[in-house]
């Protein structure tokens, strides 16, 4: 049963595949002539010479694949291509393995987007938070609506929620991305 | 009952045949108007167009970009007239623009675009445009779509025989419609003395192949006549010019009726290439005059005016073999080219035929000396001697021609609101369709050079009663795009246009997309006021100027509290965008500030001058919605009193002392 759902599907997805394909074909008459628009969205946008946004910088760090695949899970790639400006909090892999095993997994399943997203929202903040602008004690609004709270040792050292440590503050076009050790975990819901 | 006597039978009769013709009578293509193939205009949300179009805006002074086949308006770029929304002649960078031999110039009637060329084919560097009011040329680049250069026309007045350009941009040419005494001779004169004091002129202004920009090579002085249009030779022709012109008549007063007594005026052949020669040789004549020369650098992100003095006139009753006047029936407007170069069109706008001249058959008849006398020292060329032949009944009012490449050409009929498609070589009419209403140039994409694109073509009308939802005493003018693929031209969309278009010029979008500058680099930028970054920021005091460089970066300025200014300053804010990033431009706009916002990009400095009339404090802004938190970006100025000791300061993201916080006392002395 399971397998014939899929071959429905997939039947059902060669068919759109094929209407799109037709449309282009008519549409190509009118534009043979013009250049080509990247047909990923902004994001998709070949441009070398800006300075690179939030996305590119996480795309381009070997040692953010997990959080660049949770980004795309979550349809959040669009959104942190945007004009911002926002500050990223980027977990490394390593902070995303140091997770209980599994939970990444579980939150790439489809059913848990919401979840997922909820926890990559909990990262960003709208707005451009520099360090020196950062004071112990301070707590940031969150895109998803929680609050992440700031500490700032004697040494000017920074965590965040207590735990996770800055390892570097990467400017990017649309905002800033700090670089941290630790996947922050959104207060449970209530 | 006498309903059926044989009298009324013949009023029915006549009844019948006058409904009849009424209905064949009804203005040809009514149906077909409310039609339209809209299909091959569309494209689709996501999909670039197929060609950029040049359009000029007439008397807005300005020249719009649209996509074409969608029609859809890209971009209006600022040339000869101010527009506040992109601080163009507001800015203290851009004002030099503006500036000609009568001071500060904000407006003009900008007419006919023409894209540079490279071997007779359109090469998508830079849009030449010309200002018909106070003569001005100005050169717009293709990478940054802003006008770079803007150089005034001396001895001329109504620019309007221009911008035109010979095949490789050696030159673009300006002649004028309007003679005049010449600058460095007493105007005021009767003006009843045109014969005697009005004299002609056509401008080479010679195009430096890099960097695009112009010089007043020479000026050919004519008799006193109105120069229309112009064109340059191509291919076998390369090294003529051909300028249409009327009122050979040499009226001064009521040229409707006093300018159309002829039965020919004039197509003026100039070899350009001999005029080199007399150049080269000494043979011009300097003359003192006065113009303007503006040019704007993307380094120093400024403009800068230059008065510039002196002019070379070569005579065209002194120089032999220079120019030729070969006849062209009642008051000709268009002159134009065909791709090959062979055949020379000159529209007879009053004219019941398009007569079409053969270059070979003019060299022929200049071999064999088969003049009619002379006009004022210029030969006059028999007329069937350099004739190709005829167009005949073309239709009402023949304006302006232009090709395709398959041996084509479409001329506008104003008169008769229509476009007529005829054979160069056969003259013979092959299809003809209607335009709504009184069409004046149009335009296929390389349609005046040797490799048209005769996929479209763009009539470009001036009435459009029926067309749009009435917006008051004032109508929008109309493009309307023609399918010319086939045999049949086929109207397929019909969109508004800014100001008054008159001609155009379309290049394929590939030719030009992939030049497009994203942004400038802030570490190339040599505006003497930049700041490279936040640390630069700054406010410094000379005398009762305050120079303040402040920076935008998503989302705040810096400085955003500026205090110690003072009644009687003149304040210049240097913006400078620290983005450096594609479309993100950053506003600024003052309370009060009585000139425009600045729009400023990425990479990008630019100067507000305001002068605060009163103390108080005034707030300002980005202009421009560039983020999320574009709201927040904002700042104030404090002005204070004349003579006020309030010490000049400037922060931004300064938390309030205790002191600071309290009311301050007025700090007067």
């Amino acid at each position: 049963m399971k397998k014939i759902y899929k071959i429905l599907t997939a039947a059902f997805i060669f068919s759109i595949f094929i209407a799109c394909n037709n449309e282009n074909k008519e549409t190509t008459t009118a534009t043979d002539n013009a250049p080509t628009t990247s047909a990923g969205g902004q994001e998709a946008v070949q441009d070398d010479d800006s300075q690179k946004d939030i996305v590119k910088i996480a795309v381009g760090s070997k040692d953010h694949t997990t959080l660049v695949a949770a980004l795309k899970q979550a349809d959040y790639v669009t959104s942190l291509s945007n004009a911002g400006p926002f500050t990223v909090f980027a977990p490394t892999n390593a902070a995303f393995d140091k997770l209980p095993a599994g939970t990444v997994d579980g939150l790439m399943k489809a059913d848990k987007k919401l979840d997922l997203q909820n926890i990559i929202e909990y990262h960003v903040s709208i707005g451009v938070f520099k360090e020196d602008m950062m004071q112990d004690g301070q707590k940031i609004d969150q895109a998803n609506n929680n609050k992440i709270t700031i500490s700032k040792g004697a040494d000017g050292k920074i965590k965040v929620n207590g735990t996770a440590n800055i390892l570097a503050a990467i400017p990017a076009s649309n905002g800033l991305v700090y670089v941290i050790d630790e996947v922050l975990l959104p207060p449970a819901k209530n | 009952m006498k309903i059926f006597q044989p009298k009324n039978l013949q009023y029915l009769f006549i009844a019948a045949f006058a409904f009849f013709f009424m209905e064949s009578c009804k203005p040809k293509g009514t149906q077909s108007a409310a039609t339209g193939d809209a299909s091959k205009a569309y494209v689709a949300p996501g999909k670039y167009d197929e060609f950029y179009n040049f359009v000029s805006g007439g008397f807005s002074g300005q020249m719009a970009v649209y996509g074409l086949p969608s029609g859809r308006l890209l971009r209006v770029i600022p040339v000869f007239s101010t527009d506040p929304e992109k601080g163009w002649g507001y800015s203290e960078e851009t004002k030099p623009m503006l500036n000609t031999s009568h001071g500060f110039v904000p407006w003009d009637d900008a007419h006919h675009p023409e894209m540079s060329q490279t071997n007779g084919e359109v090469d998508g560097r830079w849009v030449f445009i010309n200002g018909n009011n106070t003569p001005r040329i100005a050169r717009i680049d293709l990478t940054t779509f802003r006008t770079a250069e803007i150089i005034e026309i001396p001895n001329s007045a109504g620019n309007h025989s221009s911008a035109f350009i010979t095949q490789n941009t050696e030159y673009v040419v300006a002649g004028t419609r309007f003679s005049v005494p010449p600058d460095d001779a007493n105007g005021d004169v009767p003006i009843d003395t045109y014969k005697q004091n009005f004299k002609g002129n056509v401008s080479f202004i010679k195009v430096d192949s890099v960097s695009g920009n112009m010089k007043i090579a020479f000026q050919i002085r004519t008799p006193g006549v109105n120069f229309d249009l112009s064109h340059a030779g191509k291919g076998n022709s390369h090294g003529w010019f051909f300028f249409s012109c009327y009122n050979s008549e040499q009226a001064n007063t009521l040229l409707e009726v006093n300018a159309s007594q002829r039965d020919k005026d004039f197509i003026m052949a100039v070899n350009w290439k001999k005029a080199e020669e007399y150049l080269k040789a000494g043979k011009g004549r300097k003359q003192a005059v006065r113009y303007a020369h503006n040019t704007y650098s993307d380094k120093t992100h400024s403009a800068t005016s230059k008065i510039e003095t002196e002019i070379t006139i070569l005579d065209s009753k002194e120089l032999a073999d220079m120019v030729y006047l070969i006849p062209c029936p009642k008051s000709p407007h268009g002159c134009d080219v065909d791709p090959t170069g062979e055949y020379i069109v000159g529209s007879g706008k009053l004219a019941a035929l398009v007569p079409v001249f053969s270059f070979t058959k003019l060299q022929k008849a200049i071999a064999d000396k088969a003049f009619d006398g002379d006009y004022e020292g210029i030969p006059v060329i028999k007329y069937e001697a350099a004739l190709h032949g005829e167009v005949k009944k073309p239709g009402l009012g023949p304006l302006h021609t232009e090709f395709d490449e398959k041996g084509n050409a479409y001329t506008s009929m104003f008169v008769s609101s229509e476009i007529v498609k005829w054979n160069v070589k056969s003259l013979e009419i092959l299809d003809r369709v209607p335009t709504y209403y009184s069409i004046g140039h149009l335009m296929v994409p390389g349609g005046d050079s040797r490799k048209p694109f005769g996929k479209y073509l763009v009539g470009y009308n001036k009435i459009t009663k029926d067309r749009y939802l009435p917006t008051g005493p004032e109508l929008a003018q109309s493009a309307q795009l023609y399918d010319i693929s086939g045999d049949k031209m086929k109207l397929i969309l019909d969109f508004p246009t800014i100001g008054e278009p008159h001609y155009a010029q379309a290049a394929p979008a590939g030719l030009i997309s992939k030049n497009s500058l994203k942004f400038f680099k802030i570490e190339e930028n040599e505006h003497p006021y930049v700041s490279k970054g936040e640390g630069q920021a700054k406010v410094t005091r000379d005398g009762n100027k305050v120079h303040i460089n402040i920076t935008s970066i998503r989302s705040h300025f810096n400085p955003d509290n500026i205090e110690g200014v003072r009644v009687g300053d003149e304040v210049y804010f240097h913006l400078t965008n620290l983005e450096q990033d594609w479309d993100v431009p950053h506003g600024f706009s003052v309370k009060g500030a009585n000139n425009s916002e600045l729009l400023v990009m990425p990479g990008e400095t630019q100067t507000l001058k305001w002068v605060p009339e009163k103390a108080g404090m005034y707030p300002f802004y980005c202009t421009d919605f560039c983020s999320a938190l574009h709201q927040e970006m904002q700042g104030y100025i404090r002005i204070s009193p004349a003579g006020s000791n309030v010490p000049l300061s400037f922060s931004t993201g300064k938390t309030p002392t205790p002191a600071a916080g309290k009311t301050a006392t007025p700090a007067t002395k």
